[in-house]
This record gives C-alpha cells, structure tokens and sequence, in this order.
C-alpha cells in the first residue's frame, strides 16, 4: 500500500484498503425516452435509461452486481461484512443485505447491513467498506421510478455495483484519499412511501454544491499529493445535474479525463450511480492511472483510487460497456408504468400467489437464496432442489452440497404459459439442462417469447418473483439467455 | 412382492351420472345426492343397503362429513380421498378392494367436484405453505405442463410442427364430435378442425379447444362381490384389474426425462394388463376412456397404454383408428374434452361410458361396434399432475366373467 496515510489512517486502522475485486448490473430492459414523450405527447428526449424488470429491485440487482464482483475471486478474500445502500430497499425494519448474504452462499458469521435511504449512503457505504478492518462487499443499488413526465422518470435509471476492499496483493485499484463536505440545504427530498422526489430551483443547489465540491476535491488531491491535472479519469456523480455539470467543467482536468456520465445510455442509477461509474472506468484505467471519484450528495464525496497492475488481469466481466451495450431497447411505456405500479392492470383470472412462508423459507434457504443443490455421492446425479432421497439410485442422505448459480444450462424445452400469474404475462417456463449434470424448471426472463429456442444457453439470475399480498417479497431465481459474452 | 388383483372378484351393479357443466344452480350437495340417488336407482337399493362409501373429491369438500351430510347418512363409514385428477378412480379402487377384502358386502365410490364456484379460470391449486420456490408443482399452469409434450414428441419422431397441431386437431374433433352425442357431456356440438386450430392459445401451441372442460359434475357407482352381482343386474360389470402409480417425480430434475412418455402410465397399464390377463391391448379391448386433459396427453397416452407403436400414435390418430367406428374407440363419451372435468368427478364418469357400452346401453348413435364384434373389455385411464411428475390409474373391466 503506498500513500495510505490520508484520512483513511484512522487510529488502529488497518492497511485494508483497496478495491479486490468489482462488479456491475445493468439490467436488460431500456426505455426509450422518445418513447415517454410519443404517449404523454411531451417530454421524452434522446437515449434511453435502463429499467429493471418487473422481477427485480434493488436488493436482486445488488446481488447480481455481487455475484459478478465474486465471480472474479474465486479463490479471493470471502467477505467477512457486506454494506448494502439504497435509496429504494425493498423492505424496511428488515435487513435487505440479508438476502444478499443469503444470495451469495456466505457463511454466518458473516456480517450483513442495510445503509438506508439517502443517495449520499452508496457512497458511504464505499467508504465503510474501505475502513472495514475485514474484507468488506460494498453494494450500491438504486431503482428509480419518478412520476410519469418528470425528470426523475426520464433522468433516473436502474442499476448496481458492488466492490470487495481488501488488503492482499489482489488489489486491483488503491484507495489513495478521500475528502468530504457536508452541508445541511433543501436540494430534494422524499418522504417514505412517496412515489417521487421533489426538488428545489436547480440554481440554488448549484450554488451551494460549487464550493463544497471545490473544497472536498482540493482536499483530497492534496492528501494524495496530486494537482487537477494528475487525475486521469475522473468521475462525478450525482443527481443535481447543473451542479454536477458545473463541477465537472471547472474541476481542471484533462479534457478527456472527464468520463462519460451514462445517462444518455441507462440514466442516473442515484445511490448506486458513483458505483457504476467507477467500475466502468476499472474496466478501461490502465495500470498506475489515477481515478477521482467525487459524488454530489448533500455535501460531496471524494475518493482517489490508483489502478494497479493486477487490475489489467481481473478486470470484471460482463463490463459495464458490454452490458449497456446487450439491453434491450424494445420496452413501452405502458410496460414501464405497469411495471412500477402507476398503471394498474387488470389481473389474469387466476388465484393471487400464496406468500412464501417463513419456516420453509428458512428450511430451504441455501437452495432458495444461494441456488446449492445436491450432487449424490453414489451416483453422481445432480438434484435441484436438493433432496435426501436420490432420483435415480435411491440412495439416502448421501448428497453433497453443489452450488449452481454460475452454472450455464441449456433449454432442453420450453413453453408460453398465458394462463398463469405473472406480473408481466405471458410467463415464459423452461426446462434447463445443465450440461454438468442436474435439470432445473423454471421461468424465464429478460426475454422475448417469440425468440426462445429449444438448445439456447442460459445462466441463473437472482429475481423477485413477486410480492405477496402480506407483503412479502418472494425471492429466487429464473433463467435468462447468456448474453454480452466477451471473447 | 406382486401386485396380485383381484380379477373377477368383485363387481359394478350399479352407477349414475349427472350431467357435468356450469352448475350455477346445483351446489356440491345437490350433485352428490342427485348422483347417489341415480346410482342407488340404477342398482334398485337405498342407501340403508350400502356398507360403506368412498368418496373423491380434490377440493370441493373435506372428510366424510361432505358426503354423510349431504346424504344424510347416520353411522357409517365414509372416507374422503383425494388423489389429483385421478381422485374419482381411487374411490372406485378403494371401494373395491375393501368389498373383495370381505370387509364390505354393498359399497359407494362416489366423485364430485364444484370447480365453477371459483371465479377463476382452469383449475386452482391447494394452497400449501411452502418456501415460494414452486416445488410443489410449480408456478406454471397444466395447459402449460401438458402443452411440453408437442414440441418434444414432434422433435424426437420427425413430426412437422404443423402436422402435429392437425394431430391435435383431430383428437379435439373427434371427442367433440362424440361429446356433440351425449346428452350428459357439458359440449355438445361439433367443432371444425378449422375452428380448434384458429382457438385463442393458451400455453404453448393448446388453444383453448386442446384443453379440457372447466365442470361441475358427479358420478358413482355400486360395488359388490361378484357371487352377489347378478342379484343386483343381469349384466354387471366385472372389475379385471384395478392400478395406480404414483411416480417418484424425478422427470422435473433428471435430464433423461423426455417428455414424450408418462413413464407411470406406461407401469400402470403393465400392471392392470397383468392383473386383468390382457395381453394385447389393441387387440382385446373393445374400448378405451382416458385423461385427455389435453389434446397432446391423449396422443402420448395411446402409445404409453399400447394401443400404438412408439412414434406412431400420430399416424393413428389421422387413420381414425380411435374414432367412434375406429378399431379402439377412445373417449366415445367425448373425454374430458367435451364431456367437462370435474376433477373427484371424471373417473367414475370414465367408468359410467364403460358401464353403458359394455352393456349395451348407449345410445344407437354413439353405440361403439367392437362390441358387436365379440370384444368384452373396457379400459379407464386416470392421470394427475405433470408430465415428469405424476399419478396414474388404470383400470380393466369386463362384461363377462373370465372363463
């Protein structure tokens, strides 16, 4: 570790500090602004935000970005402690980094925590992970929704990120400095259960985000003992966008150190945005390159990251590119909306689902969360879910545990089913083989029925199925095509 | 260990048949008494004469109490089962067994179901708690399940996608054309092949005219030892061979499951072809009711019963050889498709079209001629669940003793 002697040098602090491995979730669906504009008649604009399916919230999305961070370090660092920040959690008094602990197969004695509610707490969660004395998952996630024709709903987008910070030579990217103001101003707020934020007038928080931001950044880049022009990638993140745009153009970078913002692409991810930023820059910074993080929320953030060697060898896959780049821009409007409950739909005529109930729920967690089936000892057969008794030999308990998330399977076959009850009909259901053994019916998503095909390869995705009428949120997992594979 | 049977020991004096349909007007009550009376007539007694009665019903109804109470039956013994859709035919197994048993002299299989009063479209399931991950059969709906077999059957014997939905279409054609003849049946009008194949769909390549009739409905029959039968009739109906299978559901997560075949069935039917001494099916049987809970299941279930070779059921089905005048008439009664399937319901009704065949008792116009031609064997095939995961029932009976 080198230069590690800014604010990060807490008293009996640790040298763990830097990035072990990322990961990024871009979800499939895009929604064409044009297409706001060609029902409500205004509005609208150019590009396209990403929009998570009517099956997924922040909590999946977190743990697919997860999923894609761990799938880089196998035999890496397990976190010991995962920070979880949303501005849109899908339960509140409940912990939802739970379900992501769950997701992810770790052990018990793993710690898991939400930090809630603001934007500002995806960065914050970045830093408390990099002060984590332990090695520490940092998930940012954010799904934003707006009301129909406001700038929430066109700006916003949908998205996660997640970074391991550890200590060991896997660092692939050193967290140099950090500096940070903190002001208490009317720039927007939400009330809980409010279905949109509200803003104050723009140029207001354009005035007072200015000099906060100058002095963080200046802040920073003095620990780190670099000047604006050190700084080869640097990133602002934020959802005052006339603030953001005035920092960006004043901070006294290199032109082409500015990044690109994504928002024309998926739009502003809010909580999770910093997070998506910065892991598309890992996917691209060359070894030794500074990277300047600054995040525009009630105050600002600034994190000061050197790409090291290792990052060339590890870099995370999909990237950030490859996933914008693979969504799907054919959703409507009127899909949208259903999708975020502001058009309400008449219902097939089917029974509304039961609720998944708590013991079971428990019972079967590592196979409903973390998707570990049972390999039998004696025969070799693969079983999901896990059993005692074995299909095909009948051996009794004499399974072994194997994890199945990652594994790519293939249709075996497939059909539509326009009877039964999805939030989003029809509901497509296939029957996956998985060439390493094992045989998995399920939903499929993030599709197009009329495209499917018996023999196409799809992999495990973490989704909400649905939510019950009690308001429990029914989590586990469905197929989906393999898709922004790299070479 | 063998699955013996009870060939010839005990047999049917006795069965009612309601009409099944939209009983908006008849509760569950109403059916079981207007069945159990129509049986009790059929078999010229009363219900003091009955020992003991097995009940069937998937969901409409919970215990004895559902029966004894509509019936208003005092102190005797009556035992609700369930067994999916093939609830109505373990009634009739049940009942059997316990008269063959010698436990019994005179018993009641009776089957009902009240599908109508649910609002819902198809059929709904037990709400179980579970851990929401679908095991217990799954988020999909039947037409769903059923609707894998097409694709798999077309793809494994080299069927052209669309000549199978002509497949379908004429299995469709056909029950309804023989349902259009049977004043008990909830359709009773023809339909055009042109109509099924143009029907909206509903889960795969089924529209809605390769799925079976949402019914309310009820049947029954009497059961004695076959020494006492001809006290009750001169024509009963001797009970061959009486199977049921429950599978060990693996074809949802073993991938050498192909959807093209019930692996049950195929068992089941050994089993009561076993029992009963049939050992050419094709040849024996003089007719055949079976779950045609959907177009592709009936396809599928001619070759798992051996009424066809492996990857050629399709071809007999457009040679017509399970028409009504076909060589094996299959669902003369129009099957689940036209005649409704009210789930504890369709078995016993299976065995009632058996019952009126056999006896010489349906109507000229959907008379089968097999039996004219000497045959004396009627089949009843019963499925719940799923293709990888399922019951099935089969059972033989005859209109003569075993010589």
């Amino acid at each position: 570790m080198v230069d590690n002697d800014g604010l990060l040098a807490t008293e009996g602090g640790s040298d763990l500090a830097g990035i072990v491995a990322y990961g990024a979730y871009v979800p499939y669906h895009r929604l064409k602004r044009s297409e706001i504009a060609a029902v409500l008649g205004e509005g609208g604009g150019r590009g396209a935000r990403a929009v998570a399916s009517y099956d997924e919230d922040a909590t999946s999305m977190g743990v697919e970005a997860a999923r894609a961070a761990l799938r880089r370090v196998p035999a890496g660092p397990v976190p010991e402690r995962i920070f979880f920040a949303t501005a849109n959690p899908p339960y509140l008094d409940k912990t939802n980094a739970a379900v992501i602990h769950a997701a992810l197969d770790l052990p018990p004695s793993a710690l898991a925590v939400d930090f809630g509610g603001a934007v500002r707490s995806g960065v914050g969660a970045l830093l408390a992970a990099a002060d984590s004395r332990v090695p520490t998952l940092a998930v940012l996630s954010d799904l934003r929704t707006g009301l129909p024709g406001g700038g929430d709903e066109k700006e916003g987008g949908d998205a996660a990120a997640a970074f391991l910070f550890g200590g060991d030579d896997a660092v692939l990217a050193e967290l140099i400095a950090v500096g940070a103001t903190t002001d208490e101003f009317l720039d927007r707020w939400r009330t809980p259960g409010a279905p949109a934020g509200r803003v104050w007038e723009e140029r207001f928080g354009e005035h007072v985000y200015g000099p906060l931001a100058d002095a963080a950044f200046a802040d920073a880049l003095k620990q780190a003992g670099l000047s604006p022009g050190d700084v080869d990638h640097l990133v602002v993140a934020g959802l005052p966008a006339r603030a953001v745009r005035r920092f960006a153009g004043g901070a006294g970078v290199r032109p082409e150190a500015l990044a690109d913002d994504l928002t024309g692409a998926i739009g502003n991810a809010a909580t999770a945005q910093p997070g998506v930023l910065l892991a598309d820059v890992l996917d691209r910074a060359e070894p030794g390159r500074t990277i300047a993080v600054v995040v525009l929320a009630d105050g600002a953030t600034v994190l000061v990251f050197r790409a090291t060697a290792a990052l060339a060898e590890r870099r995370s896959q999909p990237s950030v590119a490859a996933q914008i780049a693979a969504g799907g821009d054919g959703l409507r409007y009127a899909t949208f909306l259903t999708w975020r409950g502001l058009l309400n739909r008449e219902p097939p005529r089917r029974p509304d689902p039961d609720a998944p109930a708590a013991p079971p729920s428990h019972r079967t967690g590592r196979y409903k969360f973390g998707f570990v089936g049972g390999r039998c000892d004696s025969c070799g057969a693969v079983h999901l879910p896990p059993v005692r008794v074995c299909v095909k030999c009948g051996a009794i308990d004499r399974m072994t545990d194997v994890p199945m998330a990652d594994a790519v399977g293939t249709v075996a076959t497939f059909t539509v089913d326009r009877l039964a009850f999805t939030p989003s009909p029809p509901m497509v259901a296939a029957v996956i083989n998985f060439p390493g053994g094992g045989r998995f019916r399920c939903q499929l998503t993030d599709v197009d029925p009329a495209t499917v095909a018996i023999g196409d390869r799809v992999e495990m995705t973490f989704r909400r199925m649905l939510t019950a009428g009690n308001g429990v949120h029914n989590y586990f997992w469905k197929a989906r095509p393999v898709r922004g594979e790299e070479a | 260990m063998a699955s013996r049977g009870i060939r010839d020991r005990v047999c049917i004096v006795g069965m009612g048949c309601i009409p099944f349909g939209e009983h908006w007007d008849r509760s569950t009550e109403d059916m079981l008494l207007d069945a159990a009376t129509a049986t009790l007539t059929s078999a010229g007694v009363t219900l003091d004469d009955i020992d003991a009665y097995w009940l069937g019903t998937a969901a409409s109804g919970i215990s004895g109490l559902t029966l004894s109470r509509a019936l208003r039956i005092g102190d005797k013994p009556v035992t609700r089962l369930e067994n999916m859709c093939a609830t109505g035919s373990e009634a009739l197994r049940n009942a059997s067994y316990a008269v063959a048993s010698g436990a019994y002299d005179v018993v009641m299989a009776i089957g009902v179901e009240k599908l109508k009063d649910s609002g819902y479209s198809g059929l709904t399931r037990m709400s179980i708690p579970s851990d929401g991950t679908g095991w217990i059969m799954g988020d999909t709906t039947p037409p769903a399940n059923f609707s894998l077999l097409a694709p798999a059957y077309a793809q494994k014997y080299g069927v052209d996608a669309d000549e199978l939905k002509d497949v379908m279409a004429r299995i469709a054609w056909k029950n309804h054309q023989n349902g259009a003849k049977n004043p008990l049946a909830q359709f009773r009008k023809a339909v055009a092949k042109e109509a099924i194949c143009a029907s909206p769909l509903v889960a795969g390549n089924l529209g809605v005219f390769d799925c079976s009739g949402v019914a309310d409905g009820a049947a029954a029959a009497i059961v004695v030892r076959a020494e006492d039968a001809h006290r009750y009739t001169d024509r009963p109906l001797y009970v061959k061979g009486l199977s049921f299978v429950a599978g060990k559901a693996a074809g949802s997560m073993d991938p050498d499951y192909d959807f093209t075949t019930f692996p049950e069935v195929v068992r089941s039917a050994e089993d009561a072809y076993a029992q009963a001494g049939v050992t050419d099916p094709r040849a024996q049987i003089a007719m055949a009711e079976v779950h045609d809970c959907f177009t592709p299941t009936e396809l599928v279930l001619m070759e798992d019963l051996g009424f066809a070779e492996r990857g050629f059921g399709w071809k007999e089905v457009l040679a017509g050889t399970f028409d009504l005048d076909g060589d094996l008439p299959v669902n003369p009664d129009g099957g689940l498709k036209a005649f409704g399937h009210p789930i504890g319901a369709s078995g016993l009704r299976m065995m009632y079209e058996c019952w009126l065949q056999l006896r010489g008792e349906a109507p000229p116009d959907r008379r089968i001629t097999t039996v004219d031609r000497g045959k004396t064997l009627a089949l009843t095939h019963n499925l719940g669940g799923q293709p990888g995961e399922c019951v099935s029932f089969v059972s033989v009976v005859g209109s003569e003793p075993t010589a």
